[in-house]
Order: C-alpha cells, then sequence, then structure tokens
C-alpha cells in the first residue's frame, strides 16, 4: 500500500530472533489458557471412558476392570429408568412449550410500549430475577407457597378464591408446575432481552410501508416483526431441542430440598440428579458416567439433527 | 392512528406487563417484611405486605451469627479473586488468539470451541478434582473455572475490531505484545472488561453446587450453602440455641425463628447483588449484546 516500501514491514521486521521473541510472547499469552483448557476441559472428556470400566478409586484409571457396556445395560433395566425418563422429557416439554415462547411473547409486548420510562421500569424489573441465586429463588419458593403461613395462602384467601389454605409443597402433583414457573419468574426477562435487541434493529420504513398498505398491529407483528427476529428463534431453538434431556439441575436439587424430599422426588427424578445420586452419593461412579454419557450422545445427536433440519427449512443454523 | 380496537388491546398490553412487574417484585418485598416481622408472629400466616410486629432481631441475629458473617466473607473472597483470575486469564488468551501472527491460531481455537459443545460431565470432572487434590480448598472456587470461553471469544471478537493502527503505531515504537495488551488494549476495551467482570462476579457470589460436591469443611462453605443449610434444616432450632450472646436471648424470647432467620439471611445473600444492579444494568445488556453478536 506505501508507496515508501522499505518502511512497510517495520512493525514484521524481517529479524529473525525479533519474530522468535515476537511469537514466544504471543505463545505464552495463549499458553496459561490452553493448560487451563487440557486439565478442566480434556481430562474429564478422556474420563468417560470410565463408563465402560467397573473403575474403582482404590485401583484407580489403569488398574480398574474393563466390563464395556455393562453399565448402560443396567441403566437400561433399572426399575428407575422409565420414571427418569418420564420425569426428564416431560419437564424438558414443558420447558420447550412455555419457557421457549414466553421470552418472544413478552418482546413483542414490549415493543408496544411507547412510553419510554415506563418501558426502561418494565425492562430492569423483569432482568431483576436473572442476577438472584437459585438458592434464594428456592428459599423464595418455599416461603411463598407455605402452606401454613405462605403469601400465597394469605393472598388467596384474602380475594376469597380459596378458604382454607392449599399445602402446595405436600403435593408431588405441583412439582412441575412449581418448577416450571420458578425458572419462568428467573429467566424470561433476560431470555427476552435478545428479542428485544433484534425487534429494536428493525428498519422502521417497514412499518410505515405496511402501515400505508393498511396493515393492523397484529398483521405488522406476524409480516414483519416475526420474520425479522426467525433467526435467533431458531438458532435459540436448536439449542433448546439438543437441550432436551437437560430437565435442569440446580433447580431441581434445591426444589426438592437437596433431593430430599420424599413427596416431590417421584416427579423431579431426571437424568442428571440420577447422575448425581448414583455418582457422588452412592459413588458408583462407572455406572453415573455412563449415565451422563447417554445423556451427552443423544443431545450431540439432537443438535446436528436439528441444525441440519433448520438449515434446510429455514436457512439459519449454528454451522 | 389508533383504531379503538388496538388502544384497548395497548391498555390490555400495558396491564399485563405492570401485572408482571408486580409479580416479579413481590417475592423480593415478601421476603423483606418477613425477615423484620417477629419470628413466631409470622408462623401465625397473613403476612403479606407489611410487617404486623416489626422487629430487628432476625437481622440482628444473622449478622451477630458468626459462621453466617465467616460465610459471608468467603463468597466476596471467592468473587474477588474468581473474577480477577478469570478476567486475567480469559483475556490475555483471547488477546494471543485475536492476533493474526499467532501460529497455530485455528487450532487452538477449535480446541476451545469443541469444549462449549463437549464436556467430560460431573462424575470425571469430580474424579479430576479429587485426584489434583483441590477437594476442600478454597481453590477449588476458583481455578477450576479460570478460563471462560464463551467469555474469552467475546473478548476476542472485540479485540479484533480495534483498529489496527493502534498497534501498529506501538509495534513500531518498540512495544512488546506484553505492553500493547496492557497499554493499549485494555485502556480501550474497559467496558467490555467492566461487563464480563461484573457477569463473572454475579456467577461467582451465586453459585453454591462446587462447594455442595467438592468441600465438606464448613469453614469454606460460601453464604449460598449457609442459606441452603438453613433452610432445609430442621433442627435448626437446637442448632442455634447452642449459640451464646445476644442469639440465645433472642430465641428465649421467641421473636426469632428458623422460618425468619432464612429469610433474613436470603436478604443479606442477595442485596449486594441488588445493590449494585441498578448502576451496572446497562453493562448486563451490553453484554447480552456482545454474546448475540457472535451467534
Amino acid at each position: 500500500m506505501m508507496s515508501d516500501s522499505g518502511k512497510t514491514d517495520t512493525f514484521a521486521p524481517a529479524n529473525r530472533r525479533y519474530q522468535f521473541f515476537s511469537q514466544f510472547q504471543l505463545q505464552s499469552m495463549v499458553l496459561p489458557g490452553l493448560a487451563f483448557l487440557a486439565i478442566f476441559s480434556y481430562v474429564p472428556m478422556w474420563g468417560i471412558l470410565m463408563s465402560f470400566q467397573n473403575y474403582k478409586i482404590a485401583k484407580g484409571f489403569w488398574g480398574s476392570e474393563w466390563v464395556w457396556f455393562e453399565n448402560f445395560r443396567q441403566f437400561f433395566a433399572s426399575p428407575d429408568f422409565g420414571v427418569i425418563m418420564t420425569n426428564t422429557l416431560a419437564i424438558s416439554a414443558f420447558r420447550l412449550l412455555i419457557c421457549f415462547p414466553a421470552p418472544i411473547l413478552l418482546a413483542l409486548m414490549f415493543n408496544e410500549v411507547r412510553h419510554v420510562g415506563l418501558k426502561r421500569s418494565i425492562q430492569t424489573i423483569t432482568y431483576l430475577p436473572y442476577f438472584v441465586s437459585w438458592v434464594v429463588v428456592a428459599g423464595m419458593v418455599f416461603s411463598l407457597f407455605s402452606g401454613q403461613d405462605g403469601a400465597i395462602n394469605a393472598l388467596l384467601m384474602w380475594a376469597g378464591i380459596i378458604k382454607t389454605p392449599i399445602n402446595f409443597l405436600n403435593d408431588g402433583k405441583n412439582f412441575w408446575p412449581i418448577l416450571i414457573g420458578a425458572n419462568l419468574w428467573k429467566d424470561i426477562g433476560f431470555s427476552a432481552i435478545i428479542y428485544i435487541a433484534a425487534i429494536t434493529g428493525i428498519n422502521p420504513e417497514y412499518y410505515e410501508a405496511a402501515e400505508i398498505d393498511g396493515a393492523g398491529k397484529l398483521a405488522k407483528i406476524i409480516y414483519i416483526t416475526l420474520p425479522s427476529i426467525a433467526p435467533q428463534i431458531f438458532v435459540l431453538l436448536i439449542l433448546a431441542i439438543s437441550g432436551i434431556l437437560n430437565a435442569g439441575f440446580e433447580d431441581i436439587y434445591l426444589l426438592t430440598s437437596n433431593l430430599k424430599n420424599g413427596i416431590m422426588l417421584p416427579y423431579a427424578q431426571v437424568l442428571d440428579t440420577h447422575v448425581f445420586t448414583m455418582g457422588i452419593q452412592s459413588m458408583r461412579y462407572s455406572y453415573a458416567t455412563a449415565v451422563g454419557l447417554f445423556k451427552s450422545v443423544i443431545s450431540v445427536v439432537l443438535l446436528v439433527l436439528a441444525n441440519q433440519a433448520s438449515r434446510k427449512v429455514t436457512g439459519s443454523s449454528l454451522w | 392512528m389508533l383504531s379503538k380496537g388496538e388502544k384497548i388491546a395497548n391498555g390490555f398490553i400495558v396491564f399485563f406487563l405492570l401485572l408482571l412487574c408486580f409479580s416479579m417484585l413481590y417475592p423480593f418485598w415478601n421476603c423483606v417484611v418477613i425477615a423484620f416481622n417477629e419470628g413466631l408472629d409470622t408462623v401465625l400466616g397473613g403476612i403479606t405486605f407489611w410487617p404486623r410486629k416489626f422487629t430487628l432481631e432476625n437481622m440482628k441475629f444473622v449478622l451477630q451469627d458468626p459462621r453466617i458473617l465467616h460465610a459471608f466473607g468467603i463468597t466476596v473472597a471467592r468473587t474477588v479473586a474468581g473474577t480477577f483470575l478469570s478476567i486475567v486469564v480469559t483475556s490475555v488468551m483471547a488477546f494471543g488468539l485475536s492476533r493474526p501472527e499467532l501460529k497455530y491460531r485455528n487450532k487452538y481455537m477449535t480446541l476451545a470451541l469443541i469444549t462449549m459443545y463437549f464436556s467430560g460431565g460431573m462424575i470425571p470432572t469430580y474424579i479430576l478434582i479429587r485426584d489434583l487434590g483441590l477437594r476442600d480448598t478454597f481453590w477449588v472456587y476458583i481455578i477450576p473455572g479460570a478460563l471462560n470461553v464463551w467469555n474469552m471469544i467475546i473478548f476476542r471478537s472485540f479485540f479484533s475490531g480495534i483498529p489496527k493502527e493502534l498497534v501498529e503505531a506501538a509495534m513500531i515504537d518498540g512495544a512488546n505484545w506484553y505492553d500493547i495488551f496492557l497499554r493499549i488494549i485494555v485502556p480501550v476495551s474497559l467496558p467490555v472488561f467492566a461487563t464480563l467482570a461484573l457477569f463473572t462476579a454475579v456467577g461467582q457470589w451465586n453459585s453454591w453446587f462446587d462447594a455442595t460436591l467438592y468441600v465438606s469443611n464448613p469453614n469454606l462453605m460460601p453464604i449460598q450453602n449457609i442459606l441452603n443449610t438453613i433452610l432445609n434444616s430442621s433442627t435448626m432450632r437446637e442448632m442455634m440455641s447452642k449459640l451464646p450472646g445476644s442469639a440465645a436471648n433472642a430465641m428465649k424470647s421467641s421473636q426469632v425463628t428458623s422460618r425468619s432467620i432464612s429469610l433474613a439471611t436470603m436478604l443479606v445473600a442477595t442485596v449486594p447483588v441488588l445493590a449494585i444492579y441498578p448502576f451496572v444494568q446497562r453493562y448486563f445488556v451490553s453484554g447480552v449484546m456482545l454474546g448475540s453478536l457472535k451467534e
């Protein structure tokens, strides 16, 4: 580009020693990060192999006996398998049907608010729960829904909807609604940000043109807003579908009083909690790793399939 | 011009959003109200919008309990140390990976990206932590998560967007890569540093599962874990009655119950995040935007 070519390489000197040191410095900057990756991400991946073993702490990885698919066979044959898969798929289905579209709906409604101050206040308030820990959220649920002295019962009785307090937390059938409700409460505002941003980026001329053509509010949402945010929706949908066996862990663990609430547990046992109970509590390391691997394999397959399908049908994909 | 139907729809939307805001705020408010109401009175039920018998005893109890204060200190320490280490390791690596001169750049990048989709899972990680001797140490809170690949990608795309003339000018002056990172890249990237540090800090403040998995020493427990113990302990009363001083007195006068203590502890564990929240909200939002650029 520059006319006096003698000076162009000043910042990439031909000097070998300089280049070596320059490269050495750059490599030394990525090295710590790579070391963390290697130890804390890649070593455990390699550790997945123990799902084909009967791993014993005393014998270590190299000394443990190889049993190949015995752990998987045991899991599929165990009486827990049916319950766990039912709960996992049911909770995930509710997440997909309720927690996935809700932020889109919120973003669409939010877009209809014209008053700037009101808009900002609503946004600030709806993000808030995202930054609260699950431990605190579980504590709030226990407190609000308490049958004896919870505020929900007090409010319902005050409004005349019920006559005697309901013991919400004493009925297993309430677990799914409580779990989904808590997730919705915590994440809806934050998940909506990405859609709100996409909607803000839509060229207002589209709406003006549509208005000239006589389009109403609903028509504008269906023909302009939704198609404009479709790429974001599809990318997040792909991720949601691949995570269908991720029924959640932190929330379920805490809302069942650290997996000790016997009333809720029949509805709360999912793949991830099974990994925890079997691996950490019963110390059946190989078996628990096999359950985890089963979950990961299905997730990866679903990710690839959903990505493929989305690319064909909609043109949006992760890769 | 809005038609009549659209006006009604608008009114309905605003009403619904206000209702939503109420449902977002009410659990916090109810928590505050109960934390400042006499324990034995709360058990009678009906505490909704305002304390019936106002008291400071619950808060006094929590703020004087040495275990809760110690756990609070552990949480502060892990938040400060964990955020600092993570931001340093992550941003320095991101800078290296943002430079086209770096040999094997694409290979390193692929190695990092793979870990976003695949992981060893809970048990192999647990075995690794145990074998490394990190169990029951403070280090387990800050070392395993030191490199955050997601943040690294955000840092990297931000660094790549910095005008290259800035870097070239410094190289002509003979600056080395460390100088360039510290004196040029960091100062122009402060917003992204602030954003990601805040996200990391909130994550550290709220995390509890690492302690559940790896730590059994009660002296190392963060506030979230102590809160979890209080929430789930039926023997709270006995536990508390062994405490000396004003706490025991409060128990004797029966103004404090395990329920009111748990709510007061929830406040103590949440208030620091809520207190900085309004000031940093714009950073949080811009952080999500940065993330969405890469999707």
